[in-house]
């Protein structure tokens, strides 16, 4: 092995990355949004998609939903650094696996091309609760909502049927049963 | 209804109902109005730095000595990013500041202005929480949040930024609601069961090892004085790391002194060795842990620190509990009490054997050194100082290098709070200024910063400081000629090349400390030594104090990169060739 020149730790092996979703509330200020992407991007956490909206007019309340990636311990990080934010209320934390939980994501897919392209573009999108939203001669925007990978692999095989611009919201999660997270 | 206060009314009525008594700052165009305001207000004192880094860490200081807040005020653009370094250096080592920087006014913002700058956006990563008041009526509620934010839970640095036009504009006082302490962010949450795991691990520990951290330090002097009965009670070595000296006397039998990178043979290789470890907080700071994989492979740990963030960030724990150091020691103190009277004695006849073994590691005396008649050696200097300063309660504080290595390894300190360095960002340039800060607070104490000749360039300006207040300073400098610790590492790690860590052109501080108006002492022959401390710590005032000692001179012990406790590095004592004998023996 050769010699380290610093006074620093070497790396160790990484452990295995999970894929979570976490689910922050906090208080819809100025520059809260920062102070979560801040946190991520400064302690060196990435963020695989990110939607963020009022929920809360009356208490000022937003929802952040973040997915991501690390290992258990980085995973358990996020969360505590998370807590720790003055504006943060709670934070909710699943595993993209968690059959309890619904994630849903929605893509707007303009699709240019002949109709029978259209057509097919229609067809391979009947899964995904598609709903024209504007339609010409040459075009159409089919709005899905569906799974993050689901929405991955539909546009790489609508890409071969015209499929020229893709908007996507980010995952948002929502827990099954009339159960509420505290 | 109630009268209107303008907004820099307003920033001294929160600072006087927080019982601030000093603010730290300079002046500039988009704080004038607070400025303005400040003839106005007899029970606050201002000290006028002479660059806002040193506000920063003066505030630190003063705050680390007193364990109340800092309160810092800079004007908008540089001085706020001139006080960014503070900020961190408060941030990584848990010190409560508040900040008010003066902001161009609201209608400007966004202009690039006259000395404008996104102060939030550039301290956000290194303030516990900041603030950017757009409205006059927020400005007081402000103001109190930013103060209780900064001392709840663990202690950290804050930031308000107030816009010019608001320190002008009319609004109602508030004053600050009276809550309970604990609050939603300040976790003291564990419960007993915790307590009682912890006790069992206790009583059944055969070569255990506690590990204290400036968290006992900032839960203030009470916690110090239960981690004292609690230790007598369970018997146990403890160890500590550099922010947590003080809180266990440094003289004491069962204090097995420093651990870490500097740290003693004994303590590092109880770490390593022993069966349990309790971490009471501290944050395994990779300056302490050594090698991760290998770090105190045996043992069982417990961590108890009131940041849940800390625990099991970097190293796996046991048993967690997440609470106010001096709540959780008089939990525990009391449980055992309770428990049984046979406790204690069985107890520390399990342990019996590993005392032994920790008394052989201590005969390998890793402080050891050399000393010389022809230079001063300066391990030598800092025992001097020492001794000669230990009859009364003394403040070290430190800059950053060999220096302060030396200094925490052979300046014993019996009191919390005595000791402020920068440990968790390693700022150049902090004893200075942070010596400013502890004199403030303890105007008739001892204060003094063990330096050295390249951090003290750093930060120099704020001699002029002391001497406007007629702070009686003491700036202990070991002048070695290099910036010692990165030429140890050069010297280890990089083949001796010594790239640029000579300290070129110094200037004659003997003379400098004239110029500043202020006395300067020049030490160089080991028999000048005493006579000079003595005559330091005699004068009255301002002291810049030049000891020269040996260049060549390293600290130890060493872990190196990537070894874990037991693979230390110990000093020239060690190596046979250099045994001393005879005559140099007694000088160790």
């Amino acid at each position: 092995m050769v010699k380290p020149k610093s006074a620093y730790s070497i790396p160790t092996k990484k452990g295995k990355l999970d894929t979570h979703i976490f689910v922050v509330w906090v208080d819809n200020e100025a520059g809260v949004l920062a102070r979560v992407v801040g946190l991520f991007s400064g302690r060196g956490y990435n963020i695989e998609s990110l939607a963020v909206a009022e929920v809360d007019q009356t208490k000022n309340i937003s929802r952040i939903t973040i997915v991501t990636t690390g290992t258990p311990q980085v995973i358990d990080q996020i969360k505590l650094q998370l807590k720790k934010l003055v504006p943060v209320h709670k934070v909710a934390d699943f595993k993209r696996e968690d059959k309890k939980v619904i994630f849903k994501e929605m893509a707007l897919l303009k699709v240019v091309g002949n109709k029978k392209k259209i057509e097919k573009c229609l067809k391979a999108c009947k899964n995904f609760n598609p709903v024209v939203l504007d339609k010409t001669k040459l075009s159409v925007v089919i709005q899905i909502t569906a799974l993050r990978r689901e929405i991955d692999k539909m546009s790489k095989k609508l890409k071969t049927l015209g499929l020229t611009s893709t908007s996507r919201t980010g995952a948002i999660a929502m827990t099954r049963g009339a159960e509420i997270f505290k | 209804m109630s009268k209107l206060f303008s907004g820099a009314e307003i920033v001294f009525k929160c600072l006087e109902d927080q019982d601030v008594e000093h603010i730290f700052g300079y002046p500039g165009g988009a704080v004038l109005p607070i400025y303005d305001e400040l003839k106005n207000h007899s029970s606050i004192k201002h000290i006028l730095v002479r660059h806002e880094q040193g506000a920063g860490h003066a505030a630190e200081g003063y705050a680390r000595s007193s364990g109340k807040p800092g309160v810092v005020l800079v004007t908008s653009g540089p001085g706020a990013t001139n006080v960014v370094t503070a900020l961190t250096d408060a941030y990584m080592d848990s010190v409560p500041l508040v900040c008010i920087s003066g902001q161009v006014p609201t209608h400007l913002i966004g202009t690039d202005a006259f000395q404008e700058c996104d102060t939030t956006g550039i301290t956000r990563p290194c303030t516990k929480h900041n603030w950017l008041v757009k409205d006059i009526k927020d400005l007081s509620k402000t103001l109190h949040e930013a103060f209780r934010v900064a001392t709840t839970g663990r202690p950290g640095p804050v930031l308000v930024d107030i816009p010019k036009d608001i320190q002008f504009a009319k609004a109602n006082y508030s004053k600050p609601k009276k809550e309970k302490k604990q609050n939603g962010k300040s976790n003291n949450r564990f419960n007993q069961n915790e307590i009682d795991e912890l006790i069992n691990l206790i009583s059944k520990a055969k070569k255990p090892v506690v590990y204290t951290g400036g968290g006992v330090i900032n839960s203030g002097p009470d916690a110090s004085q239960s981690l004292r009965e609690f230790i007598r009670l369970i018997g146990f070595p403890i160890t500590s790391t550099l922010q947590g000296l003080g809180a266990f006397p440094g003289d004491d039998n069962q204090f097995i002194g420093m651990l870490g990178m500097h740290g003693t043979y004994e303590a590092n290789n109880a770490m390593h060795d022993c069966d349990l470890l309790i971490n009471i907080g501290a944050r395994f700071d990779d300056r302490i842990t050594g090698k991760i994989d290998e770090f105190s492979p045996k043992s069982k740990k417990v961590h108890i620190d009131i940041d849940p963030s800390s625990i099991n960030k970097i190293i796996k724990v046991d048993l967690a509990i997440v609470g106010d150091v001096n709540e959780v020691l008089k939990a525990t103190i009391k449980k055992i009490n309770k428990k049984q009277n046979g406790f204690n004695d069985s107890n520390k006849q399990k342990i019996a054997k590993w005392w032994e073994q920790i008394q052989k590691w201590r005969t390998k005396n890793s402080l050891g050194f050399i000393n010389s008649e022809s230079t001063i050696k300066p391990q030598h200097a800092v025992k001097r100082l020492y001794e000669l300063t230990k009859n009364q309660d003394t403040f070290i504080t430190t800059e950053v290098g060999q220096h302060q290595m030396w200094a925490a390894q052979h300046y014993k300190f019996n009191k919390p709070n005595r000791w402020m360095t920068s440990g968790g960002l390693g700022t150049m340039g902090y004893g200075l200024p942070a010596a400013v800060g502890v004199q403030i607070a303890h105007p008739n104490k001892l204060v003094i910063d063990i330096a050295g000749e390249a951090s003290i360039l750093m930060t120099m300006q704020e001699m002029s400081t002391a001497v406007q207040y007629n702070l009686p300073i003491k700036i202990f400098i070991l002048n070695n000629q290099y910036m010692g610790m990165v030429r140890q590492w050069q010297e280890l790690l990089h083949e001796k090349n010594y790239s640029e860590s000579y300290s070129e052109a110094l200037p004659d501080f003997v003379k400098l400390a004239d110029a500043y108006g202020c006395k300067g002492i020049k030490a160089e022959k080991p028999e000048e030594l005493d006579m000079k401390i003595k005559e330091m710590v005699d004068h009255n005032g301002p002291v810049i104090f030049d000891c020269h000692v040996d260049p060549s001179e390293n600290c130890f012990p060493m872990i190196p990169s990537g070894k874990p406790h037991n693979q230390m590095i110990l000093g020239p004592n060690d190596k046979d060739e250099n045994k001393i004998t005879g005559k140099g023996k007694a000088l160790v």
